[in-house]
């Protein structure tokens, strides 16, 4: 085999990341990383880099994959429904190495320690102006989920990240949470901060609820060296229902697959050789949307946080489409090359590149920016308010540590039976024996509606209320799934069969060991209501009472439901403690 | 475009007009119709409201499409348009089949206007949104799902 300097270095730097030749870990942790480790030669033409739901975490975090992320009906065993080990051998990854890190949960705490911390906009700042000198022309996608997650952007009102996002060089955005700063905000920051930088804001399924017109627009046409690229945004379909209605009062949303084609044709129609969907749907919604719409070329995708190595190709009536997923928190930078041949895409390379913030040197320009923002603000957000001995995290489909402890504090502080917390994606992870600040724990509840709630509830409407939300998680069809996890539940165990359909997926439903009465009234505690006027104290407030009072979180019991009929050898779990069949 | 809209709004003539008059809550379904007995508006469910509208085992048909959200943003408005492709429509009824009484709205529609209605209804739960169309005094229906969701909790 013949190979010259360059190509060998570039082999090294593959052998490396993949753990392939060398021994990655002493290698990262001797800090002998080859210096081109993140060279992406350019392929093509047409290149798009691409991040989303990085939750407003300006500064480099912990992030850990799930290690419960099931699919159901046809998307059982497929991308992104796998996890750990089934991750790493569908995609070749070598386990222990540094991408091994990055897309799995696997020896999170030791490897976390080997590779250090991840994302952060000032090395975000860094990765992207390095990619961009060698593809001119670039565009950097927002792909939503950017203003909302950290204790600074709840107080600034959104605008440490619209400053960041404007300053990391954005071009064009889709939304989300974006929209629980109200629409007035929206509106206001697209029309005022966006506009005068020349930040797009696209989403062709937001109109107006009384005639059904474009509240943005719905997409924007580009030129990269002579090529015409149609950018189209998708933002989350289902905002007013998943999020509060009164914040986006006059604006419907939705999937509609049947405009997306529209805005497609005629895209094409004015000469795009290239289009693509910036999409907030999800990735099952995205795969869906990929074989029923046709002329897309790549669908780059957020919103279920899926860190996905590599695209998946799915066909339909005229054509191939391609859709990615580029996790969350900071952690990731997609990059797609197109090789664009008169009107059409002749060939594409992907890379989801993990940010690890010790391998790229903080933007000086970026890291100034971000201490003068946080400035007024570190000395709350330094409160130190416990120690915690647990592993923390959020990610997986039922229950995380740190939702245990947001449940926990909510019955012991509320004096409830039972807890409800929402099943958000979002959230840092926290290494045994870190501090909890509160910076950390407003990392898993700065949200617009943060109140606290206790309320009667008979047995039946808890068990309501569990099957509806299990029914947005795992209904077989992904155009009703709302990309959420199912809701945290604390002092209820329960058996959940997620194959089944909604009203008998849950059972066996006991409190303190006894059965769950259907006619009993329980006091239920929770957080994050969507209905308009509920009154409560926030909810970092209640859980910062109670860990200033704790002082030492340990031996956290994670309840987690016993789950039936997914197989114990399902690639979508693994690891579970809760009971597998 | 909203301008024009607006202006044909006021106008509110010709047949074109009527779905989006009662989609603006300026016409009840009741005063749209012509000829369903009210004991089909009142009938508990949806074989008593076929029955009571004449139109007891609509054959199921491939040309009428059903526009509405997989899941709704709002039960009390869910926005629903039907477009039938057959030749001679006559009628276009919709019901909310788990809804307490099913029958939402029939329209008549003469002088050869296009088979098409849009309009607002409400559903108290997960249901199928059907319709059913008339044409040549033959019925034919369609369906699809419409889900109510409690809400919250979405990534």
């Amino acid at each position: 085999m013949h190979m010259n300097r360059r190509e060998f270095l570039q082999l090294l730097a593959v052998a490396a990341a993949s753990g392939m030749a060398l021994d990655s870990k002493s290698a990262l942790a001797g800090g002998k990383v080859p210096s081109n480790f993140y060279d992406v030669p350019r392929h093509g033409n047409v290149s798009l880099l691409h991040f989303t739901d990085c939750h407003a975490q300006l500064l480099p975090i912990w992030f850990r994959e799930p290690n419960v992320n099931l699919g159901v009906g046809s998307a059982l065993g497929k991308a992104p429904h796998l996890v750990g080990q089934n991750l790493l051998k569908h995609y070749g990854i070598k386990p222990g190495s540094a991408e091994a890190h990055a897309f799995t949960y696997l020896d999170f705490t030791e490897a976390a320690k080997v590779y250090g911390k991840v994302g952060g906009f000032a090395h975000l700042k860094t990765l992207v102006d390095k990619l961009r000198a060698q593809r001119p022309g670039a565009l950097l996608l927002d792909g939503g989920d950017t203003w909302q997650g950290s204790a600074t952007s709840l107080w600034t009102d959104a605008q440490d990240m619209v400053d960041a996002c404007i300053a990391l060089g954005v071009d064009i955005m889709t939304p989300h949470w974006e929209s629980t700063f109200g629409a007035d905000r929206v509106v206001e920051i697209v029309n005022k901060d966006f506009k005068k930088a020349g930040v797009e804001f696209v989403a062709q399924n937001i109109v107006t609820n009384d005639f059904g017109d474009q509240v943005f627009k719905p997409y924007v046409m580009k030129e990269m060296n002579g090529v015409k690229v149609a950018v189209i945004g998708q933002a989350f379909p289902y905002t007013p229902i998943a999020n509060p209605r009164y914040m986006v009062p006059d604006w419907s949303f939705g999937i509609r697959d049947d405009s997306m084609q529209k805005w497609v044709d005629e895209a094409r129609a004015k000469g795009a050789q290239v289009v693509v969907v910036l999409s907030h749907n999800g990735m099952d919604v995205d795969l869906k949307m990929a074989s029923r719409v046709t002329g897309v070329d790549a669908i780059f995708g957020g919103h279920t946080h899926d860190g996905v190595p590599q695209p998946v190709k799915v066909k339909n009536a005229k054509g191939i489409t391609l859709v990615t997923n580029a996790g969350s928190n900071g952690k990731f930078l997609g990059v797609m090359d197109f090789e664009v041949k008169g009107k059409r895409v002749e060939s594409f390379k992907y890379r989801l590149l993990p940010v690890f913030s010790n391998l790229l040197p903080a933007d000086p320009a970026m890291d100034a920016y971000i201490k003068k923002v946080r400035a007024p603000y570190e000395k709350k957000l330094n409160e130190k308010l416990a120690v915690s001995d647990d592993f923390l995290y959020r990610r997986g489909n039922f229950n995380g540590t740190w939702d245990q402890l947001l449940v926990d504090a909510l019955m012991d502080v509320k004096g409830a039976d039972a807890a409800f917390s929402p099943g958000f994606r979002w959230g840092t992870t926290l290494l045994p024996g870190e501090d909890i600040t509160m910076e950390r724990l407003m990392d898993q509840t700065a949200i617009t509606y943060p109140q606290t709630t206790l309320t009667s509830m008979s047995g039946e409407t808890i068990k309501t209320i569990m099957e509806d939300v299990c029914d947005n998680l795992f209904n077989a069809d992904p155009y009703y799934q709302q990309g959420g996890d199912m809701v945290r539940v604390g002092g209820i165990e329960y058996t959940v069969s997620p194959n089944q359909t909604i009203g008998k997926r849950i059972s066996n439903m006991t409190i303190k060991g006894k059965p769950v009465d259907a006619k009993k009234t329980y006091k239920v505690a929770g957080w994050a209501p969507v209905g308009e006027g509920v009154a409560g104290e926030p909810i970092w407030e209640v859980v910062a009472t109670y860990l200033r009072d704790k002082k030492v979180i340990k031996g956290l019991k994670l309840n987690e439901p016993k789950i039936m009929g997914v197989g114990k050898s399902n690639p979508g779990i693994a690891d579970y403690d809760g009971g597998l069949s | 475009m909203n301008a024009l809209r607006r202006n044909v709004l006021k106008g509110a003539a010709g047949a074109g007009t009527v779905a989006v008059a009662v989609a603006a809550g300026l016409l009840k379904p009741t005063q749209a119709l012509a000829g369903v007995p009210r004991s089909a508006f009142e009938a508990k469910n949806v074989g008593d409201a076929l029955k009571n509208m004449g139109a007891n085992a609509p054959a199921d048909s491939k040309d009428i499409s059903i526009k509405a959200p997989d899941i709704a943003e709002n039960g009390a408005v869910v926005p629903v348009e039907v477009t039938s492709g057959i030749a001679g429509t006559t009628a276009i009824a919709i019901l909310a089949e788990k809804n307490a009484t099913p029958l939402v709205a029939d329209f008549s529609l003469s002088g050869g206007a296009e088979g098409y209605v849009s309009t607002r209804i409400k559903m108290g739960q997960t249901s199928l949104v059907r319709a059913v169309v008339t044409a040549g005094g033959k019925s034919y229906t369609a369906a699809k799902e419409v889900k109510v969701t409690i809400g919250g909790c979405g990534g």
